[in-house]
């Protein structure tokens, strides 16, 4: 029986001898990645429940449960977590650091102590944030975009939450910095940039966009803490300042910030599809540049965020036409995924039912988003449940619903064992039918008029708040289920060998599951593309020495 | 070093064989990280110059007036000595390239003292503008002061940004006192040198930002106001 890299691992300081402190001075890939989820799937529950609170206090018009300001406080509560602890650092904290390493044909990241300090660096990040549910006149009621001059005039403790803020960019840019220069220096021999999987991609872009916009909100941030500390006046408009700058430099950043989180997420989905099609993926060279052009487009748009906050019309005008340019690239994404489902031979593994399930939510997120990025539309639907509705269809319906496809994908690599599939799928089922209830509703309420973080409302509502709180049940069930049957698997599922899905991408290529601490035991020489199939058969095979024999 | 690192060889189908790049002893992924680095230090500055700059096209007189009374014979000064200490950090690095570890000490150790010296000057610089009351929760800057909102705005960003450049240079000190510490224990010496190659780069930053924050705060006014500020 060959160790994995749950027996034994290098750590960042000396060679402790407890697991637990072998746990905490970890820096093999694999282990902080494991990490890493488990503390995001903990905070997502959190932020779950808060959401779960709103829906509740919406169920009937008026005050029941809670009050004005302490719903301000959970969907604050709500939208930090989610944002800056969980989706934003989601798939390259976990995916990036346990499968993009393996996918090259990689030791360890570049800097592997790096990446131990930013995960500690992410848990103090976490730390502050929460902290302020205790510390200070109570957690900000701000939203989770802090706009002046209120989030500077508001008495609740927005300084730690600002401060979260900007530690927790810290870690995201140095697991950015930390990934580019992994990708650009440890490709296995032989792997050129259009031979790498197309998740690499993905994470590729995703550092970019981590590196360079990530310090653009940072000192925003700073000068928002400049501002509450020492009244510098920079976003005050008594003291001269212009709130619309926060605004634009604020977005400067979370625009291309949810490129960010949809990149990878799109990048599990290319892994996905041609695996459980039995095909080689259509259009390789497209979406490996798609992933480009949208991060380099993504910069351009902030200001659709802007719209009726204060802004020439011709920058109005422009700003919507380049929104309209991001759809593009999406659209030659989809177009390719469905492509290389034609004639495959198609698998309904649960991976490929929870990536066939987003192709239909984040085509309705992203739709949706193209008739707000008009200008007139927008003026109307700014701020209402239409746009709660849009971007929870892209962000959740997008970006965790791949998660969960990755984590149901990647699942027997990580842990050697197999979930019970047909459990895994009815909580897929119950998690797409309740999302689905759970959200659409608020497209037509905010037709209507339903404005966006407002804690009552006209009674003419109740009925899409009503068909809402069901769909929240649900969902939350099967979410519960899912993390169920998936811990399930882990503790009693059947051990499963290296490949089980039969995938051509190098971290199927392990020499023994779970895999061994340092990963492969020799590292291939990369002369093929990363989905060859031939007749539904994965085309390149290794033997023992990591050789190719065909 | 206490182990040298053994690259790992891949052959492909040819027999031929190809060396695998190890994340350990990797001296271009090193450099290639820091450089990184150092753009999101662009980055960031770059920000702060895009807030000042619209405030400047907002309020231009008063940026002009009190620009002029910075105390540009301070700052020069500082100048000056930022731009030396790049050389000397950057000499210190030659000679730790040719060999010469005693000497690199010599300029890592003159490279502090002028960072030294531009921290003094620096909060002479500053306790002069408190005196005078425009310093930050101080006299003018409180927001029921009568001073205009353009100066308001000119003082609040750059307190914000010498400050911040400030806390780059201490930062600066202890990275160089710890590469010090390592060059004793030969951990850097002339075979691997790529923590002072990134610190010295690290310098480079520092001083390239102040290169751009001179001119737009103490030289923008020269024209209109004194010769030495207050």
């Amino acid at each position: 029986m060959s160790k994995t890299y749950f027996d034994e691992t290098h750590c960042a300081i000396g060679h402790p001898k407890s697991t637990f402190m072998q746990w905490m001075l970890t820096i093999d890939h694999k282990r902080i990645g494991i990490m890493y989820a488990a503390v995001m799937f903990t905070f997502f529950f959190v932020a779950v429940a808060t959401a779960f609170l709103m829906r509740l206090e919406l169920f009937a018009p008026g005050q029941q449960y809670i009050d004005g300001n302490t719903f301000n406080q959970a969907f604050t509560l709500h939208g930090v977590i989610m944002i800056f602890l969980f989706i934003v650092p989601g798939i390259p904290a976990i995916f990036g650091n346990i499968v993009m390493p393996l996918m090259i044909g990689a030791k360890d990241v570049s800097f592997p102590r790096l990446n131990w300090f930013t995960f500690w660096l992410y848990i103090l990040g976490c730390i502050i944030a929460i902290s302020s549910l205790w510390v200070g006149n109570g957690f900000a009621d701000t939203g989770w975009t802090f706009y002046a001059p209120y989030s500077l005039t508001t008495g609740t403790n927005v300084i730690f939450t600002l401060v979260a803020a900007f530690v927790l960019g810290m870690a995201s840019i140095l697991t950015g910095l930390n990934f580019l220069v992994t990708i650009h220096r440890l490709r296995a021999p032989g792997m050129t940039f259009f031979k790498m999987p197309l998740f690499v991609w993905g994470i590729y872009a995703t550092a970019w966009i981590q590196l360079l916009a990530t310090p653009v909100v940072g000192i925003t941030l700073i000068l928002a803490i400049m501002e509450k500390y020492f009244g510098i006046g920079i976003f005050d408009p008594a003291k001269g300042g212009d709130p619309v700058l926060f605004e634009h430099l604020f977005w400067i950043y979370s625009h291309p910030a949810v490129y960010l989180m949809i990149l990878p997420a799109f990048g599990i989905m290319s892994e996905i599809i041609p695996v459980f099609s039995r095909r080689e993926i259509f259009g390789y060279r497209t979406i490996a540049l798609s992933s480009a052009s949208i991060a380099g487009i993504g910069y351009l748009v902030w200001g659709h965020h802007l719209y009726t906050s204060g802004m020439a019309d011709i920058a109005k005008t422009v700003f919507s036409f380049l929104t309209f340019f991001v759809a593009i690239p999406t659209g030659i994404k989809f177009y390719d995924w469905i492509a290389t489902m034609y004639k495959g031979k198609i698998v309904l593994a649960t991976p490929m039912l929870w990536a066939l399930g987003t192709i239909i939510t984040f085509a309705i997120g992203g739709l949706t988003g193209v008739t707000i990025a008009m200008i007139g539309v927008d003026i109307h639907l700014q701020d209402t449940y239409y746009t709660v509705a849009h971007f929870h269809y892209a962000m959740l319906g997008g970006v965790v619903f791949l998660l969960f496809a990755g984590l149901h994908y990647w699942f027997p690599l990580v842990t050697g064992r197999m979930y019970n599939e047909p459990r895994a799928k009815i909580a897929f089922y119950l998690n797409f039918i309740g999302f689905n209830l759970l959200w659409f509703p608020m497209f037509i309420a905010g037709y209507l008029g339903m404005p966006r973080r407002y804690f009552d409302y006209l009674p003419e509502f109740q009925i899409y708040h009503q068909a809402s709180f069901i769909g929240a049940v649900i969902f939350i069930a099967g979410l519960v289920y899912m993390f169920y049957v998936l811990i399930q698997g882990w503790v009693k599922g059947p051990k499963v060998g290296v490949n089980p899905w039969r995938a051509t991408t190098l971290e199927w290529h392990l020499p023994s599951s779970p895999p061994p601490l340092e990963n492969h035991s020799k590292v291939p020489y990369v002369d093929f593309d990363p989905y060859e199939y031939y007749h539904g058969e994965p085309v390149v095979k290794f033997d023992e020495n990591m050789r190719r024999i065909d | 070093m206490a182990h040298a690192y053994v690259p790992e060889i891949a052959v492909d189908r040819e027999g031929n064989e190809h060396i695998v790049q190890g994340w350990q002893d990797d001296f271009y992924g090193g450099k290639l990280g820091f450089w990184l680095f150092m753009l999101t230090e662009v980055m960031m500055f770059g920000g702060m110059f895009l807030a000042l700059a619209y405030y400047n096209t907002l309020h231009p007189q008063e940026f002009l007036e009190a620009s002029a009374s910075l105390n540009r014979l301070l700052g020069g000064t500082n100048t000056v000595i930022l731009l030396v200490s790049a050389l000397t950090m950057g000499l210190g690095l030659l000679k730790m390239r040719a060999g010469d570890v005693k000497g690199a000490k010599l300029m890592i150790w003159a490279t502090i003292l002028l960072a030294t010296i531009f921290l003094v000057i620096k909060g002479f610089e500053w306790s002069a503008e408190y005196h005078h009351g425009i310093f930050l929760m101080h006299g003018e800057m409180l927001p029921e002061s009568t001073m205009a909102f353009g100066k308001k705005l000119f003082f609040g960003m750059y307190f914000t940004m010498t400050g911040l450049h400030g806390v780059h240079i201490i930062i600066g000190i202890g990275l160089m006192l710890w590469l010090l510490k390592r060059i004793n224990a030969n951990k850097v010496n002339p075979q691997h040198y790529i923590l002072y190659f990134n610190i010295a780069l690290y310098w480079d930053i520092v001083h390239l930002i102040w290169v751009f924050v001179f001119p737009y705060y103490y030289m923008m006014g020269a024209a209109t106001g004194g010769t030495s500020g207050h």
